[in-house]
Order: C-alpha cells, then structure tokens, then sequence
C-alpha cells in the first residue's frame, strides 16, 4: 500500500522511537533484573492464618542489613503493624491475604504490588532515607479501606 | 439524484429511526446526569470539602463508573453508530435492524435500571471493575449482562444493514463511516467475550451460592482481556469522527480511505492481547508474558502516529485550500468558531499528554511508579473523560439537531464554545493534579483519609482540593450540556429541509483501497491467533496451578 512520503519519514520515526523504548524495558527486566513484582507461588487463602509463615507474619534479619518482611495483608490492617530497620537496608517483601484482593505500596519508593488471595506477591526494597514511609493498601477492599495503612520507621 | 438532491439541502432522519437513537441518547445523558452528580460528591469528599461515610463513597465510586464508563458510552456510542449507518448505507435502517435495534435497547436499558438499583441499595459497591471475591448480589451481574447481551443485539442489528448494503452494491467498496462502525463492534465483540466468560460462569453460580469458591486470578484475567479493548471500544468512535465526520464540518477531503481502514483493523487486531499491561503488578503471572503483551500493547502506538498524521494532514489541507500559506497560516483557516469542530479539536489537542501518559502506564516498570495511584484516575479522565466525550460532546451539537429536524443556531454554538472551555478547564485543573498527587503517592480509589495525620498524606491534600475545584468546574459543565442538548431536542427552532450531517469525501488524489482491508474473516482469524498465543499459555497455567479458590466477601 501506497504511504505519503512524510507519512512514511512520521511513521519510521515512530516505529524507531517504539523499538527504543522496548529494548530499554527489556534490557531493564531481562539483563538487569528490573522486573515487577510477582511470583508464582501459591497458598490456601482459608488457612494463611494457620499455617506457616503466614500465620506468624514477622520481620526478622537474614543478613547484613538485610531483612525478610513476612507480611498478610487483610481488611482492613497489615500484619506486622510497625516495622522498624535501620538506614541502608534492604527489606525482602513477601506478602499474601486471607480475604479480598489489596495493594501494598510504600509511598515515595517503587514498592507497590497487588495482593490477591491465593497467591504470595514479592518485591524488595533497599531503604537509605531514614524517615517513617507510609505503607497503604491502594486496591478498593471495603468500608475501612481507607483506615488500611501503616508506617516503616526507618532509623 | 434524489439522494444528491437531499444531501444538498442537509439529512432527514426516517422518524423511526430518529426515534431509536433518540431513545439511545436520552439514556446516555440521563447516566451522564446521574453519574455526574456522584462525580461532584466524591470530588468533594476527597477534597475535604464535605463529609460523608466511607460506605456512601465507595457506593458513589461505583455508580460513577457504572454509569459514566459503561451505560453512557455504550448507548451514546450505539445510538450514534446507528446514525452513521443510516446515514451512508441507504439512508435509513432496514426494518429489521431497527426492530433488533429496539430490543438490544430494551434489553439494555433494563440492565441498567436493575444494576442501577442494586447500587443505590448498597448491594453492588464492588466498584465498576467487581472484583472477585469482593460479592456483590447476583442481580447486579445479571443486571450487567443484559446490558452487554443487548449490546450484542444492537451489534447484529449492525451487521445486517452494513451485509444488506454490500449485497445490493456487489464489488463496491463499503462507506468508511460503516466500515468502522462494523469494525468497533466486531472489537466490541471480541472483547466483551472475556467479561462474558467470568459473569455467566464465575461470578454469577459463586454470587448465587451455587459453588463455594472463585479463581481470582482467573477472574481478573478474564475482566483485564476485556477492560483495555474496552477503552479502544469508547475511543474509536471518537477516531471516526476524526477521519470521517470533522472533514465534513471543516470542508476537507479525508487524507487517505485506505490509511484510516488499516488504522482501524491495526486496532481490531491490537486492542485484546494485552490486558496483561493492566495486571503488571500482580503474582501469578510470569514476566515474560508480561513484557509479550507489554510488547504488543506498544505497538498500538503505530495506528495511533497513522491517526494523528491522517487528521493533521486533513486539517492542513482544508485550511490550505480556504487560502492559507505559509508553514502554519493553514492553521488561522480552520472553522474556530464552529463547536462541531473546536470541541473534538480539544479534545485532540489533550490526548497529546494523554496517550503520552498512556505509554508509561503500559511500561513493564514504570508503571510500579504509578499503579493504583491517582495518577492513573487522571490519565483516564485526561483520555475518555476529555478527549472522548468532548467529541461525543462535537457530535450531539450536530446529531441531536440532525434527528430533531431543529437548527444549532449562533447562540448555541456560543454556550457550546463555552461549554467547551468550561469542561476543558475543569479536567485540566482535576486531572493535572490527580496526575501530580498520584506521583507522590496518593492512591485511586479511596475515601477521604490521612492515616493518622500522615506528613506524606498530608501533603497530598491541596491537590486533592485543587481536584475538588475541577470537580466542581465539571460539574457545571454537565448542566451546561444537559442545557444544551435539552435545547436542541426541544425548543431549538425548526431547520428548513434537512440538517447538514457532516460526512467527508475522500480526497480525489488519494490511493485506492486494497480490497484485503475489508475480507473480515482474514482479520477475525488474524485477531482470535494474537488472543491465543497471548492467553492460552498464562490461562492454563492459572487453571492448573490454582490456589485453592476464594470464598465471597461482603465488606461494604
């Protein structure tokens, strides 16, 4: 089919720019390990009160300055409520829910995942402010999903 | 002759057919009515300004959606698809797509009054995305699939006068107006098949207690395959208006036949394999089939650059041919005075930022940045709520004087301009902040909160007021357009023969149109091998490998 020529010169333009922006979303995720939060691991969303490592939801050190955080997230609270590390951590995020779909994110970083009943979503995070981070359900789970948040005391 | 003879003197709706796109647009303003009322609320609860329960809101936020994102589109889009086929394939429906018209419009009409209902009630706050195990009563989603099942009605009512029209004109090539308004509802279609799936044999057995459990990463699937062809089904109907109906009102020639319909198949093909970009933050879903539909989500981006070129050159050239030189004296020729033009005209220019915002959305990691957050609110009413509607806005001034037999006359053009700058204001002001607040963190869908006196939170709060003044801007230009639309349906005074329906020619240097463009099954085969390869492997892992499934939750 016929293109006008600037039309062409438009459209190679913005074909290049496409495979520029993609190369570099794939060089993020597949060469440096930038991809988004998920996993594949599945759990019984009836019995994560029950059964470890939920039923205990903890932070505990795995490292130097590095951290585990076992977490559940259920209408309308996070478990653990408060977690306090010091500067220059990393935190390893391991989080499910017992009921309804929520989201986990920490305003001011890029730690924000979907948690859905039946599977364990993971993202990590290397905390150098020291400051407390706000850490909100951001996925509609009922009435007091507004009051659903809790803070990270970075020390 | 007769027929060059009417076009002339303007267009003449049969009155049946007049009647049941007016039927369609008198549901759609009164959602738009309804809907707007709960905008003006939780823009106002959010922005600190009024106090209401946390219940109420979410109950409003679910109604805003429902009404404004499916009832209002679905039938404003309808009706006016019907107009185009009446208009360029015979002028006028056949009796028997009219008569199927009227039952997918009764279907839906119901649909929407029971689902409606059940909101007001409280027995449907799961929002407009229901999500799984988040139960709402089952009457709700039978309310819903009726709306869908009678739009599916109204789609065969398309089909069989477009069929009609190239069975009596054998070898022709179709009108464009007709092809595109085949091609949004074969999307439609398509898409509507994944929603379909998760209702009837999910949602509605599970809400009715008829099974215990949900898979829920299954149901979000199933609704995400559907939910971005979705904003493809709302925004097309905006790009016809572009390619065909704006040459008219500017008195261009559409740039190329050819290029609008591979635009537009390029859509059909691209618009359903990638509901995956809406689901980038979620675990059972493996990052490579992530990035694959982030992929082809990307690459909508090329009919999008065909569009904007097709429309540009269009405008250049009819200013051109109204005596403007120079690089960009064209520009000063165009109609600014003219609210069928100016108002899309907008809505064009705003979809610049939009669309841009749109790639980062769909980014495989930016959109850890902004997911779930208000950014996303902005970008959606950056896109559907200005862009589109302010073409769907270009086209009442014109349709609704088309069906009516009245005349757009130089005041209304005037409240029309004003209508125009008040709603372009409005969602400058409301999305430019929500995208701001959602950058620093401020999540969508959630009542009016600080956690606990929150620095960060409090430091969302004047955008949230700076939401509530656009909020408020918006809402003034709803009643503006009810005032409008309401003048031009009643008391407008009476047109002498017909009223100009704007519908462009192509423009005679124009290459023809390979006859490939219009073979549907070649398409639809093309379309349904994307779906599988982009599905089939993620679903069956799902079906497989899932947890044990989901109890239903009413907290609400």
């Amino acid at each position: 089919m016929h293109l006008h020529r600037y039309e062409r010169i438009w459209l190679w333009i913005g074909g290049g720019t496409l495979l520029l922006f993609l190369t570099v979303i794939g060089v993020q995720a597949f060469a440096m390990g930038g991809h988004p939060p998920g996993g594949m691991d599945t759990v019984d969303p009836e019995k994560v009160t029950r059964e470890a490592p939920f039923d205990q939801p903890t932070l505990t050190q795995v490292g130097p300055k590095e951290y585990k955080a076992v977490m559940v997230a259920r209408m309308f609270s996070f478990q653990p409520h408060r977690l306090e590390i010091p500067a220059g951590s990393t935190v390893h995020f391991e989080v499910t829910s017992p009921d309804v779909v929520h989201g986990m994110q920490i305003a001011g970083t890029n730690v924000n995942m979907m948690v859905i009943p039946g599977h364990v979503n993971r993202a990590s995070h290397t905390f150098n402010r020291p400051g407390e981070y706000l850490l909100l359900c951001n996925e509609y789970c009922g009435a007091g999903h507004q009051a659903m948040g809790t803070r990270i005391v970075v020390k | 002759m007769v027929r060059r003879q009417r076009e002339r003197s303007g267009f003449r709706f049969q009155p049946n057919d007049a009647r049941l796109i007016l039927a369609h647009m008198v549901v759609a303003f009164l959602a738009l009515f309804l809907g707007a009322i709960a905008g003006l609320l939780q823009g106002l609860v959010r922005g600190g300004v009024v106090d209401l329960l946390p219940v109420t809101y979410y109950q409003l936020l679910t109604a805003h959606g429902v009404l404004m994102a499916l009832v209002f589109t679905t039938f404003f889009i309808i009706g006016f698809l019907y107009s185009g086929l009446a208009r360029t394939c015979g002028g006028l429906l056949s009796d028997f797509a009219r008569r199927l018209g009227w039952i997918g419009f009764w279907l839906m009409t119901a649909g929407t009054v029971v689902a409606t209902a059940l909101i007001l009630a409280n027995e449907a706050t799961v929002l407009y995305s229901f999500y799984a195990p988040l139960k709402a009563s089952p009457f709700f989603y039978l309310g819903l699939t009726l709306v869908v099942v009678g739009s599916w009605i109204g789609a065969w009512a398309m089909f069989t006068q477009y069929r009609r029209w190239k069975k009596e004109h054998s070898g022709k090539l179709s009108p464009l107006m007709a092809f595109m308004a085949v091609t949004i509802m074969g999307l439609w279609l398509i898409a509507t098949l994944g929603v379909a799936v998760e209702v009837l044999f999910q949602l509605i057995p599970w809400s009715f207690g008829w099974v215990e459990k949900i898979n829920i990463a299954l149901s979000r699937t199933l609704f995400w395959y559907f939910g971005h062809p979705l904003v493809y089904f709302w925004l097309l109907p905006a790009y016809m208006v572009w390619y065909v109906n704006i040459p008219g009102i500017i008195g261009g020639k559409i740039f190329s036949d050819a290029l609008a319909r591979l635009a537009f198949v390029l859509f059909l093909l691209l618009s359903t394999p990638v509901g995956f970009h809406h689901q980038l933050m979620e675990p059972g879903i493996s990052p490579e089939w992530k990035f694959f539909q982030v992929i082809l989500t990307f690459a909508v981006v090329v009919p999008s650059l065909m569009t904007a070129f097709s429309i540009l050159a269009t405008f250049e050239n009819a200013g051109r041919a109204r005596g403007g030189t120079g690089l960009f004296g064209w520009i000063r020729k165009l109609p600014w005075g003219d609210v069928r033009f100016v108002a899309p005209f907008v809505g064009m220019v705003l979809f610049i930022p939009a669309g841009a915002g749109g790639i980062v959305n769909a980014s495989h990691q930016l959109n850890q940045v902004v997911h779930n957050t208000l950014w996303v609110t902005g970008h959606f009413h950056l896109t559907v709520a200005t862009t589109v509607l302010l073409t769907f806005f270009g086209v009442s001034y014109w349709l609704i004087p088309a069906l009516t037999g009245r005349r757009l006359t130089p005041g209304i053009n005037r409240l029309g301009l004003i209508q125009t700058a008040i709603w372009s204001a409005g969602m400058l002001v409301m999305s430019g902040s929500m995208h701001a607040a959602g950058l620093l963190g401020a999540p969508r869908r959630t009542a009016f909160t600080v956690y606990g006196g929150h620095e960060t939170a409090l430091g969302w709060l004047s955008y949230q007021q700076a939401m509530a003044i656009g909020g408020a801007l918006l809402f003034v230009g709803v009643l503006l357009m009810l005032w409008i639309v309401l003048r031009l349906a009643f008391f407008a005074p009476r047109a002498e023969g017909g009223v100009d329906y704007p519908v462009g020619e192509v423009a005679e240097g124009a290459e023809p149109t390979p006859r490939i463009l219009e073979r549907w099954p070649v398409w639809i085969t093309v379309a349904f091998a994307l779906i599988l390869i982009a599905y089939t492997g993620p679903i069956m892992h799902m079906i497989q490998h899932a947890p044990p499934g989901s109890p239903p939750f009413q907290p609400y």
